[in-house]
């Protein structure tokens, strides 16, 4: 083994990293909060039973769940040229990101709306619930638990997703890694350090989200 | 004539092209799959016989691999090999890196799979005079196949789409010869429209297959 | 007073109720007996407008039930319902199970509520379980609580759907006990079940429903003692063996 490791310049560059780091988390939560209200509106498209508008839920799921998710980057990124449409590196990660989240959530949500009893709702009205009371209060409750879990999994998933910007030239943990590896040579070290900042942020998200979930569901 | 040439730059040779590569993301996710699936088998087991110390020391090791990102892996792998003195080529340290990351998946699922088997059931089994083995493979087998195979699906359909990510490291699978077309026909669109198909082609069999098996064993 | 007149309900091809024609009076207990799939749950859901019926009407205090303009909430307020499957709300403590709809529904203060809460609570014997979540109890306790739930509700009537169905043998009689308390008590109640020891000893009337229709109606010592209907006494002959 006549490889000599250089650790110096990656840790002279660690501020750089931290702070890429941040622009990762920021794309990745964003594209979650997208992915979430974009997901719940597919989910009650799903279940409306309307065919004239299903099957844009249908075609949006299907393609979010059965194509690489490098396949949708390179989609908004080169196909949506085609149009005469180009978005900045940042949006084309974002729209990719939340394109695939909100796929995803949208199963996600459906499930957790039909591992709620039918009865529970039909209790809540005989006790002169109004729907939209039962709803909040009764039905969507009971179903953050149950897609809590998968929720907290999109979550960690819309992280390591996210470096795929890399290959669209956009300057989160994966690119600026990238940027900064290809200037020292120092490819290996770099991107070792990088994986283990990847590492505890997924340990972060999993350990907080946990955190959280003993606060909110004590049953 | 102006709206037809938006489709003159893609040929029917690109389409063989375009088969082919559909062929080595095939190739290699197969690969990935089926020895990933008989080492996460084995993992899974080890997990599940092995508790705490084996969730201390492999389960940690294989989290690492559903915690860092795949493109990254894949470039660590790829950059380390030649470190240790070994030249991989791209196909084979893609190969590698796609094994182990299955089989780390793989893992939790076996270890769910045999952890769904009810202690009743495996202590019936032994109260019948079934070795360990004979249990493991008449009883806690077929039980836990069934009870995980929708999760293993799962997995084997993301492993499928993620081999895309092999691209990175050069090795010409269906994704990067969808940017190989692109550039050079400059149609983005219609070249992602049909890698896109490919990919549905052939995910849809598995997911099929799945499906039907999963119904069949439901009713017996 | 509940009045029922020839209220009809299909679920499709499937006739659940055929021409059912029933009057409850304030005070009075009536139990429900049939054999599974005659109608008698449907008729519950019917009278507090959780399933539509497809001809006659129902009345409740004089108000019709089905009508277009009726508003169902407020009616639903005077008739407690607890159900088959005990359907606490897993997310919420006993005491906010209670608490709950007396606060969104009646607008009580949230103090008031839990006061009220705490009183059915003890009245339904779960005084010393206010802070547990439901999937700690036992069936029999669910069941009461969700009686409980109903009641701070301050219903002018309570309809209960096979309530001890679903419950292990030795958890029958709390909540028997606790629906005997309530008959004591002077509640109007409808109450279908498949406890004919309890019919007996405890209602005013019995209704013995059969493929949709109510085939025998009178007191206990009538339907259940000396029963006129060939179908009466061929159920309770499959019932009592």
């Amino acid at each position: 083994m006549d490889y000599t490791f250089h650790w110096r310049p990656v840790f002279r560059q660690l501020p750089d990293l931290l702070e890429a780091a941040l622009v990762t988390m920021e794309v990745a939560v964003l594209a979650m909060l997208v992915g979430i209200v974009l997901g719940m509106l597919l989910a009650i498209i799903r279940m409306s039973g309307r065919r004239s508008i299903t099957w844009i839920a249908t075609t949006w799921i299907e393609l979010a769940r059965n194509t690489p998710a490098l396949l949708q980057l390179f989609f908004f990124g080169f196909g949506l040229g085609a149009f005469g449409l180009h978005l900045s590196p940042f949006l084309i990660v974002l729209a990719a990101l939340s394109f695939n989240n909100a796929g995803y959530l949208a199963e996600t949500f459906r499930g957790g709306f039909t591992a709620v009893p039918p009865t529970q709702k039909k209790a809540a009205l005989s006790l002169g619930m109004t729907l939209p009371q039962t709803y909040l209060r009764i039905i969507i409750p009971q179903v953050l638990r149950v897609v809590y879990h998968p929720m907290t999994n999109q979550m960690v998933w819309s992280v390591l997703m996210s470096s795929l910007a890399m290959l669209v030239g956009y300057r989160e943990l994966s690119g600026e890694t990238q940027f900064l590896a290809s200037k020292t040579y120092r490819i290996f070290e770099f991107f070792l350090v990088t994986a283990v900042i990847y590492y505890v942020m997924v340990k972060l998200i999993l350990g907080g989200s946990r955190l959280l979930s003993w606060k909110l569901f004590r049953y | 004539m102006e709206q037809v040439s938006v489709f003159t730059a893609f040929q029917a040779s690109d389409l063989w092209f375009l088969t082919e590569a559909a062929g080595r993301t095939l190739l290699i996710s197969v690969l990935a799959i089926s020895i990933g699936t008989l080492f996460g088998c084995v993992f899974g087991w080890l997990l599940s016989v092995g508790r705490g110390l084996a969730d201390a020391t492999l389960g940690v090791f294989l989290d690492v691999f559903r915690s860092v990102p795949l493109i990254i892996q894949l470039i660590l792998f790829y950059n380390f090999f030649p470190i240790i003195g070994f030249n991989l080529d791209p196909f084979a340290s893609g190969t590698v890196v796609l094994v182990l990351y299955t089989s780390a998946l793989v893992a939790a699922v076996a270890r769910g799979g045999i952890d769904s088997v009810p202690e009743v059931t495996r202590r019936a089994a032994r109260s019948l005079g079934m070795t360990y083995w004979q249990d493991l493979r008449h009883i806690v087998w077929p039980i836990g196949l069934r009870a995980v195979l929708p999760s293993w699906t799962g997995v084997a359909l993301g492993v499928l789409k993620d081999s895309a990510l092999v691209s990175v490291l050069g090795y010409v699978e269906l994704l990067r010869a969808s940017q190989i077309l692109m550039t050079r026909t400059q149609e983005p669109f219609v070249v992602l429209i049909i890698v896109g198909m490919f990919y549905f082609a052939l995910s849809f069999p598995i997911s099929r297959l799945s499906a039907r098996l999963e119904k069949r064993w439901q009713y017996d | 007073m509940i009045e029922i007149k020839g209220v009809k309900k299909s679920f499709g091809d499937l006739e659940v109720l055929r021409d059912i024609t029933l009057t409850v009076d304030k005070g009075e207990v009536i139990s429900v007996i049939g054999a599974s799939g005659s109608g008698k749950s449907t008729m519950l859901y019917c009278i507090n407008g959780l399933e539509s019926i497809n001809a006659g009407s129902i009345l409740v205090d004089g108000e019709d039930v089905h009508a277009p303009g009726t508003d169902l909430n407020k009616l639903r307020r005077k008739i407690g319902m607890v159900f088959q499957q005990w359907n606490s709300f897993p997310h919420l403590t006993t005491l906010e199970n209670v608490a709950l709809a007396p606060r969104i529904v009646l607008g009580k203060p949230k103090e008031e509520a839990r006061e009220l809460a705490r009183k059915q609570l003890a009245h339904v014997g779960l005084g010393d379980k206010l802070d547990v979540y439901p999937s700690r109890m036992s069936g029999g306790q669910q069941q009461r609580l969700a009686i409980a739930r109903a009641l701070a509700m301050s219903p002018g009537y309570m309809l209960f759907d096979e309530v001890t169905s679903a419950l292990d043998p030795e958890l029958v009689g709390e909540v028997l006990d606790t629906l005997r308390l309530l008959s004591e008590e002077g509640m109007t109640m409808i109450v279908v079940t498949h406890e004919i020891g309890f019919a007996r000893d405890v209602s005013d009337r019995v209704a013995f429903f059969c493929e949709g229709v109510i085939e025998e109606l009178g007191s206990p010592d009538e339907v259940i003692e000396n029963p006129r209907s060939e179908q009466t006494q061929k159920f309770l002959a499959n019932v009592r063996t």
